[in-house]
């Protein structure tokens, strides 16, 4: 796992899962699918992208499907970002 | 015809899904009023059978209540059967504003508005008061009403994990940048029961300049010394800004919410909250009757006092008999059974021993907390929660699950 996804990945386990929920994270695991992050929820997971690397995430672009798993998730955030 | 065989086909389909995944519902005819022993058809063409009720909302036992009835009588007779109107053309009549002014200065705010629901208190009251440059932070297990009148709200939306004062505080230092700041909570949460830590949500909304919002449904008349509710438990009684609540509970169980806050946010509502706007007036009936109700819970804190002794008692039987509970002090007591299935053979079970009581499962509650939700009301008398208990606790036996963990229920049934 690179660094951008195992930032993404931090934050998802930090922000998301409840103490004693002992469910791995993967690269691939469902995340709005999945039940561990709701779509109010997401929010917080946008705001932190952005402000964590410095770019825009344009909210048509936010959608669930782009949010559902840390490797979606890393590939939106290349799109906007260079050298990450 | 507009209805084609393509779309019944399809229609037919989706409900067919439901049923294989085990998510469709079906309603149970009751042959009775509400009360702690009703007459029940199910499954549906079955001779009605007589049962406990250990899953109403009727808290204080006014649902079917004599002096309520009759009050509700005397208002259909004085001011008639509907209005035919919204509540701004020529649907608000004198006993509307009075039921807003007592439940004012019943559950300690400045103002009130009535809505047909708490849902549709819900609904319009976000889009009301909140915009663009505003956030609303709402604990993640808030109820589907909320959630849905935060999609209607352009303000941002943002969760804290439940009950969480540390996150929440986390959140509030991140949306400083915002105009208004809102947070979201339950008083008492429906599926778990428990309570909203609301001296400390409120000390922390101080800190932060932030508004409070709680839904009392699941409080109203009687949590709190004298049923006030969820900030007269945790002493914040005057320091709430928005407290939305349902008639359709503990209040007489009629139908029926509202809006009641800080004036400049109710009377917004009254202007600008769309469910308010464009529905029908409450009936005159339901604010009659509800009328009553507070007359009487106002009198006498006998039944919020019977109702705290019944849960007390309820949770020592369960307790006692082996089974895993959701610890806590509300009248909402879940039988926790984690798998989707053994709640629904222990809810068969019950109403077999003459207990009515429902299975909630996935997407209801989270996956793998499969629970029975039972529910006190004031109406229960010692002898129903001892015939109760004794049932859970052979339903239990059968099942074999009396005395064990988490953990080893979910070992034996799996998620």
């Amino acid at each position: 796992m690179d660094e951008l996804k195992k930032a993404i990945r931090d934050y998802v386990v930090k922000e998301y899962l409840e103490d004693g929920d002992d469910r791995e994270v993967r690269e691939d695991t469902p995340l709005i699918t999945g039940g561990i992050v709701d779509s109010f929820s997401m929010v917080s997971l946008k705001r932190f992208l952005e402000r964590k690397y410095t770019i825009q995430i344009p909210d048509a672009q936010a959608t669930p499907q782009a949010f559902d798993t840390v490797n979606s998730i890393a590939e939106l955030v290349r799109k906007f970002t260079s050298g990450v | 015809m507009a209805y084609a065989s393509k779309a019944r086909e399809w229609y037919a389909k989706e409900l067919e899904s439901l049923r294989g995944q085990g998510l469709f519902k079906q309603e149970r005819f009751i042959h009775a009023p509400q009360g702690a022993e009703i007459e029940v058809e199910f499954p549906a063409g079955s001779p009605p059978k007589r049962v406990i009720n250990m899953c109403a909302n009727n808290y204080l036992g006014l649902s079917s209540h004599p002096e309520v009835v009759a009050a509700a009588h005397a208002g259909l007779d004085v001011r008639g059967y509907g209005l035919s109107s919204v509540r701004f053309i020529c649907g608000t009549q004198d006993i509307h504003r009075e039921l807003e002014r007592k439940l004012t200065s019943f559950l300690g705010t400045e103002d009130t508005l009535l809505f047909p629901s708490c849902m549709d208190a819900n609904a319009g009251v976000f889009e009301a008061v909140l915009s663009e440059q505003d956030v609303m932070i709402a604990d993640r297990l808030v109820h589907a009403s909320i959630v849905d009148g935060m999609r209607l709200c352009k303000a941002m939306t943002d969760t804290f994990k439940h009950s969480d004062m540390e996150h929440l505080e986390e959140k509030l230092q991140e949306h400083q940048d915002k105009r208004f700041r809102m947070v979201i909570t339950d008083g008492v949460f429906s599926m778990d029961g428990d309570l909203a830590k609301l001296d400390e949500i409120v000390r922390l909304a101080e800190k932060y300049d932030a508004m409070v919002f709680v839904d009392e449904s699941h409080a109203s008349g009687f949590i709190g010394k004298t049923g006030r509710g969820t900030h007269e438990h945790c002493g914040v009684l005057g320091r709430i800004d928005i407290i939305t609540t349902t008639l359709g509970k503990a209040l007489g169980g009629a139908s029926g919410g509202c809006v009641s806050g800080r004036a400049e946010l109710v009377e917004m509502c009254r202007q600008r909250a769309r469910p308010y706007l464009f529905s029908n007036t409450v009936a005159p009936v339901i604010v009659s009757g509800a009328l009553k109700v507070i007359d009487l819970i106002s009198a006498t804190t006998e039944r919020r006092d019977k109702l705290e002794w019944n849960t007390k008692y309820w949770r020592s039987l369960l307790t006692a008999a082996g089974l895993d509970i959701k610890a806590g002090e509300s009248p909402i007591v879940p039988v926790m059974l984690y798998n989707a299935k053994l709640a629904q053979d222990v809810a068969r079970d019950l109403f077999d021993e003459g207990i009515y009581a429902v299975g909630f499962f996935f997407p209801v509650v989270a996956k793998g907390q499969a629970r029975i939700r039972t529910q006190l009301s004031a109406a229960h008398e010692r002898h129903h929660l001892d015939a109760a208990g004794a049932a859970f606790r052979k339903v239990g036996a059968k099942h074999g699950i009396l005395g064990l963990t988490k953990n080893q229920i979910i070992e034996k049934f799996g998620l």
